[in-house]
């Protein structure tokens, strides 16, 4: 009932291949399967979030979509193409926790690495690359941080340079796992900035959020994720006291009707 | 100096000091990636389950020819990397406890083959033992001519694939959401360790040979905040600690060059762990003290400036205020004069131009409004206003 409404959109018009198609994913870690016949369709040039209460596979469907853990079952196209086709045309900013911030390099230096995909093997960054490097830094108003030690940037500073850091990839499809996480207002207003830019250039944001206070101000799609999919849709149809409560038990407590 | 000549002159000293630099220099190089992968004890795995693959090596040869010993340590290392990988891949052992199983284990079974071997009566099997603790004086031309093959190929690779290295070590998820082999590489970086560990068994021994990839690197992350010199400052304290730990040993009879290299590594590691600028503890100390100094006074000035204004400041009025003896009101307002805040008129302080700035300037700064007389008086808790 709940996932009619994509189903009638997807054969009203017949479009050409969605940036993102789910079909049937399964991961499972050990016993318990974390991602149960997900399936899921993102639509072009849109802000997509993925929410769901913790542990419910949000990361996991990205980590999984890309590749990074293997899946049990199902398939993944992006652009009508499978992964490795698409690569150069997905950016990825994983949690900001899962690196060690004191690396010894800087700012600018990771952000260059988000150009490592398109040097290929063996060939070093020159000085192109390093122009590009400093733009995408600049699209996160870090210009002044680019030689400042990583460990030496705040929380959201570092948000923000893994955010610099996709946009450098140029790609057309970007996956940010929960960007928003414990960041101070003027990253949260960065990035929120840097996500609107790139919906104008007709780009596809697919976003981990926890946050369902400001679902509605920054998403244009949402899937509601809770080992399956609850729900996924445009946000209008989707984000549903019904539905939530169907993804986060009886004792949900957020006003949805705001 | 005559040592230092004698690097050049004595055929012995100098083999057995370019076997000690090419060590440090791959180790050097090797251990940066190895610690900041968070990854040196599988160093010292790989050094302790070399053991076994000398014996087998020799059991199976008959030889002692070092290449051929030496590919059996580095057969029996990258087996234990694997070993320990794949363990934990697919147990839920922790990190610290695979490590110790895999290194005890092999180690054990090391030593016991080298038991079975000494007393198999083979007359050919004396100085396999040296691997254990290393016995650098038996470096010849030969085993030079080997190392240097085995780290020319092991630097080359970490050359041309240093910004792959360097992605994979600092962000592995990101490095494969590239479509780089995150996994391949790992093994491969695993691999030139195993390398970097086979050059240094015949100078420092298994047992020793894991500081070699540590400390240099350790000492190295002190000083810089970039990869790329961490590696070449790694490789040089490698080199440095090599060449010094083999003259040194050679000034006198019966001192292990082993050993000595591994302590001036150590050394180094210290003096760079207390001295560093930035990352030092003796700096990082100072600056603690300074800190809290300087916030005191700054605490102490705000205090005398409120008196000032709207009472009298003396080393009673203070004394009161600050609850503490008036003797120690009084080398407090010593303090702020020090710093040019408050000059003295008999029992009478008053707050400087510069000692009136510099309060405002911390009011401004702490957002701090100007306190009023007696906060204590109104009930307020420590005088927050």
């Amino acid at each position: 009932m709940i996932k009619s409404s994509i189903n009638e959109q997807a054969s009203a018009l017949p479009r050409r291949a969605a940036p993102l198609e789910v079909r049937d994913l399964t991961v499972a870690y050990h016993e318990k399967p974390v991602l149960w016949d997900v399936d899921l369709s993102i639509p072009e040039g849109q802000l997509c979030a993925i929410v769901g209460p913790n542990g419910a596979g949000k990361s996991t469907l990205i980590k999984a979509v890309l590749g990074l853990i293997p899946k049990a079952s199902g398939t993944v196209q992006f652009f009508g193409q499978p992964l490795e086709a698409a690569r150069r045309r997905i950016g990825y900013v994983p949690q900001r926790s899962s690196v060690d911030w004191d690396f010894p390099t800087n700012a600018l230096d990771v952000v260059l690495m988000g150009l490592y995909g398109r040097l290929g093997w063996f060939r070093r960054p020159g000085k192109a690359e390093r122009e590009a490097a400093m733009h995408a830094l600049e699209q996160v108003g870090l210009t002044a941080f680019a030689h400042r030690q990583i460990a030496q940037l705040s929380g959201g500073q570092q948000q923000r340079v893994f955010l610099a850091r996709a946009l450098a990839q140029a790609s057309d499809l970007y996956f940010m796992d929960e960007p928003f996480a414990g960041v101070d207002a003027v990253t949260e207003a960065a990035i929120l900035q840097v996500m609107r830019e790139l919906k104008k250039q007709g780009k596809t944001v697919v976003v981990v959020h926890h946050d369902l206070e400001t679902v509605r101000d920054y998403f244009d799609h949402l899937t509601l994720l809770n080992v399956q999919v609850i729900a996924s849709g445009p946000l209008e149809q989707t984000f549903t006291p019904e539905n939530l409560k169907a993804t986060y038990g009886e004792r949900m407590s957020v006003g949805v009707g705001r | 100096m005559d040592l230092l000549a004698g690097i050049f002159t004595d055929y012995t000293l100098r083999n057995v000091a370019l076997g000690a630099a090419l060590l440090g220099l791959v180790g050097g190089v090797l251990g940066s990636f190895a610690t900041l992968r968070r990854q040196s004890l599988l160093g010292d795995v790989l050094a302790h389950a070399a053991l076994p693959g000398i014996c087998l090596a020799f059991l199976l040869t008959g030889t002692k020819a070092p290449l051929i010993l030496l590919l059996g340590a580095g057969l029996a290392g990258w087996l234990a990397s694997l070993l320990m990988l794949a363990i934990l891949r697919s147990t839920r052992l922790p990190e610290d406890s695979t490590l110790g199983v895999i290194l005890s284990g092999f180690f054990g079974f090391g030593i016991g083959l080298l038991t079975f071997i000494q007393h198999s009566g083979d007359s050919d099997q004396a100085g396999l033992d040296k691997f254990i603790f290393g016995q650098a004086a038996t470096v010849v031309g030969e085993d030079v001519l080997t190392m240097a093959v085995l780290g020319g190929v092991a630097l080359l690779l970490v050359g041309l694939l240093y910004k792959e290295f360097k992605l994979l070590t600092f962000d592995p998820a990101f490095a494969s959401s590239l479509g780089l082999p995150v996994r391949g590489l790992g093994t491969l970086l695993t691999s030139l360790t195993v390398i970097a560990v086979m050059i240094g068994l015949q100078t420092v021994g298994v047992v020793l040979m894991a500081a070699m990839l540590i400390a240099p690197a350790a000492a190295a992350r002190q000083w810089t905040n970039r990869l790329s010199t961490m590696v070449w400052l790694s490789a040089a304290f490698g080199v440095l600690s090599g060449v010094l730990g083999a003259v040194i040993s050679a000034t006198r009879e019966n001192l292990p060059t082993g050993p000595l290299v591994v302590l001036t590594a150590s050394l180094i590691t210290l003096f760079s762990l207390l001295l560093a600028p930035e990352r030092g503890l003796v700096w990082d100390w100072r600056r603690t003290r300074n800190n809290r100094r300087r916030i005191r006074l700054e605490r102490l000035l705000l205090d005398a400036h409120v008196l000032y204004n709207h009472a009298e400041l003396t080393p009673e009025s203070l004394a009161q205020r600050r609850r503490a003896a008036p003797a120690r009101a009084k080398e407090e307002l010593e303090e702020l004069a020090a710093r040019g805040w408050v000059t003295g008129r008999g029992e009478r302080w008053e707050l400087t131009e510069q000692g009136h700035a510099e309060a405002h300037r911390l009011e401004q700064a702490m957002r701090v409004l100007p306190k009023a007389l007696n906060p204590r008086a109104e009930g307020g808790a420590g005088g927050a206003a």
